[in-house]
């Protein structure tokens, strides 16, 4: 295969890296996940609908991208602040609170899953104040999504910091000299900057919590219907040596997911553009 | 310059060589690796204390055994597939009879080389209830009604619920004389009060006491007797049905990993010493029926007198049961449909 590039680039050894680069991605990720469509293509189109939609695995996608997508969006939300706190105010015990943004990225997942259900079962700190205004956190959905939220906090926080800090405040003072009001500022100014690196937050705290297994078996009840989250039924199917239903859902999930990316991407792609940059 | 160089580089590979040659020669202590079914983690820690200084105190030879712990259909898979133990210890005999069959890991007539048809100890499966018995659970037919909800583990990876569901059905055979429609209808209205099915006994413990999940939780008598212990008589209680089926969970040599391995005799030492009067008192300290009728005397005191059948009775043995009902495509498989 020829080499498209003849010109002498600065940066030399572009075939090489090139090569080096499909090789690791090919290694790491393509092959791995064509094992899963593969071993789906055993079954006839009908076999692999009916393991793909049966009335478990339907709940059990509702549930994973349901909650997933609650909690990305409190996610959204939340770390908006947050970076915003971090950046733009100065306060005594930044530094500690800052590090502990990052607190879920290095919680191996399964001691978060049990602090968090001891937290918030019947007998936790927060689980009996909860219980005795009826709500129930751990062993019911409210606890999927509270693990959820735990485990993507650092991601819209992270994207959205460095966006925050290079932002020239020049720009703000400058529309409100030309007598905007702070709505209009937000709304004009400093959130079409952000909005890209917001939805990449938000793409990957999505994409963390529909994958998330370890901290959220623990305090989700895994209860087939209802709190049985898709990774978990996929691992019982295995369990139970059904290789095929636990493939037909793994390629389901597989396929929504990249849908799931692609959209965030466009959509990110837009913002660029309208905002131009 | 030259000479020098290479002094220091003959002297690095050597110093190299010589920790190489050290390393392979260290004999570190023999493990060997007992794939054993789920409640049984406290009973070996203390077997396999007792089996090594038993081990050290004969022979000098300092012995590790290494565990693992799961749900016994799920285990004989991972033997199958690869996983080298050099002995198992499971729930029931089809599942080391499958390892026997498939892998061929083991001759097919295993069963018949250690005493009591390689059950150092028995049990059976009882139920285990709140305090107070609030939902009045007193025998199978109340597992039915709804609005209980019962906790069992699942029998596809488990052994435990293979015997639960061959104990229900079983008494629901002999209340209906034999009617094998009946039968299938009772237990599936027994799964069909089945909030969660884990894949192992200790599984269905955890999600009964722990979560605070279910009404009565269907298990062995040894894991509900631990579990009264652990937790305290004021938060649960233990029922008897009036009948229950005759649990044998068997033990095994598995010969070609242990003639690859070289433990064969350490391997076999430490199945012979589960029958010695330590390995029954061991068993007998940890709520199962000891095989040896002293020890059992011994112990009679801690266990209540049940009904029992065994499946050869009922079932034709475990070869019939497996294939009528947990295979796949069985009966099980047909009837189950997760609770809504």
């Amino acid at each position: 295969m020829a080499l498209v590039f003849r010109q002498r680039s600065i940066l030399p050894g572009f075939g090489i890296s090139m090569g080096i680069t499909l090789f690791y991605l090919a290694l790491i990720v393509l092959i791995p996940l064509s094992a899963v469509f593969l071993k789906t293509a055993s079954l006839s189109w009908h076999e692999f609908w009916s393991l793909a939609t049966e009335p478990r695995a339907l709940a059990s996608y509702r549930l994973s991208f349901g909650a997933s997508l609650v909690s990305a969006l409190l996610n959204l939300v939340f770390g908006v602040l947050v970076a915003w706190v971090l950046v733009r105010y100065s306060f005594p015990g930044k530094r500690v609170l800052d590090s502990l943004v990052d607190l879920p990225f290095a919680l191996p997942t399964s001691v978060a899953g049990i602090s968090l259900t001891a937290l918030y079962s019947r007998n936790g700190w927060l689980g009996r104040p909860l219980e005795a205004i009826g709500i129930e956190a751990a062993y019911s959905r409210l606890g999927i999504v509270i693990a959820l939220t735990f485990v993507g906090l650092p991601f819209v926080v992270r994207t959205v910091q460095p966006v925050l800090e290079e932002m020239d405040r020049e720009m703000e003072e400058a529309a409100a000299s030309l007598g905007a009001g702070r709505r209009q500022i937000f709304t004009r100014v400093i959130l079409p900057t952000i909005l890209p690196a917001v939805l990449t937050g938000f793409a990957m705290a999505l994409s963390r919590a529909v994958g998330e297994y370890g901290s959220v078996i623990f305090i989700s009840g895994n209860m087939p219907m209802r709190t049985e989250i898709t990774p978990l039924l996929i691992v019982t199917k295995l369990e139970q040596y059904n290789y095929a239903g636990a493939m037909a859902i793994a390629v389901v999930m597989l396929v929504t997911s990249f849908l799931m990316l692609l959209v965030i991407n466009m959509l990110q792609r837009w913002c660029s553009k309208r905002s131009g940059g | 310059m030259w000479p020098g160089k290479l002094v220091r580089l003959l002297a690095f590979s050597s110093l190299i060589l010589a920790l190489t040659v050290a390393g392979i020669a260290y004999e570190g202590p023999l493990a060997f690796l007992n794939v054993s079914y789920d409640p049984t983690r406290e009973f070996y820690q203390e077997i396999n204390a007792a089996f090594a200084k038993r081990r050290l105190e004969k022979t000098g030879q300092t012995v590790v055994v290494k565990m693992s712990h799961g749900g016994s259909g799920k285990q004989a898979r991972a033997v199958i597939d690869g996983l080298e133990a050099s002995v198992v210890s499971l729930a029931l005999a089809y599942d080391i009879d499958a390892i026997a069959e498939t892998a061929r890991l083991l001759p097919k007539n295993w069963q018949s080389r250690l005493p009591h048809n390689s059950c150092p100890y028995t049990s059976t499966l009882v139920f285990l209830v709140r305090k107070g018995n609030p939902k009045k659970i007193k025998d199978w037919d109340d597992l039915v009604k709804s609005g209980i909800s019962v906790i069992t583990p699942n029998p596809k990876t488990s052994g435990a619920a293979r015997w639960n569901y061959l104990a229900a059905w079983g008494y629901a055979l002999k209340k209906n004389n034999g009617d094998e429609a009946k039968a299938r209808d009772f237990v599936t209205r027994i799964f069909r009060n089945v909030p969660v099915l884990d894949s192992g006994a200790r599984g269905a413990t955890t999600t009964f006491v722990e979560r605070g999940i279910g009404d009565v939780l269907v298990n062995w008598e040894n894991e509900v007797l631990l579990a009264i212990k652990e937790v305290g008589k004021d938060k649960v209680e233990m029922v008897v049905p009036s009948l229950s089926i005759q649990a044998e969970p068997p033990v095994a040599l598995v010969d070609r990993v242990v003639d690859r391995r070289g433990t064969r005799a350490v391997a076999q030492a430490y199945l012979e010493f589960l029958y010695s009067i330590e390995g029954q008192e061991i068993a007998g300290r940890h709520y199962f029926r000891p095989g040896n009728p002293q020890v059992q005397a011994r112990y009679a005191a801690r266990f209540c007198r049940v009904n029992l059948f065994t499946i050869d009775e009922v079932f034709g043995g475990w070869q019939k049961a497996q294939k009528t009902h947990f295979a796949d495509g069985g009966i099980f498989d047909q009837i189950y449909q997760p609770a809504r």
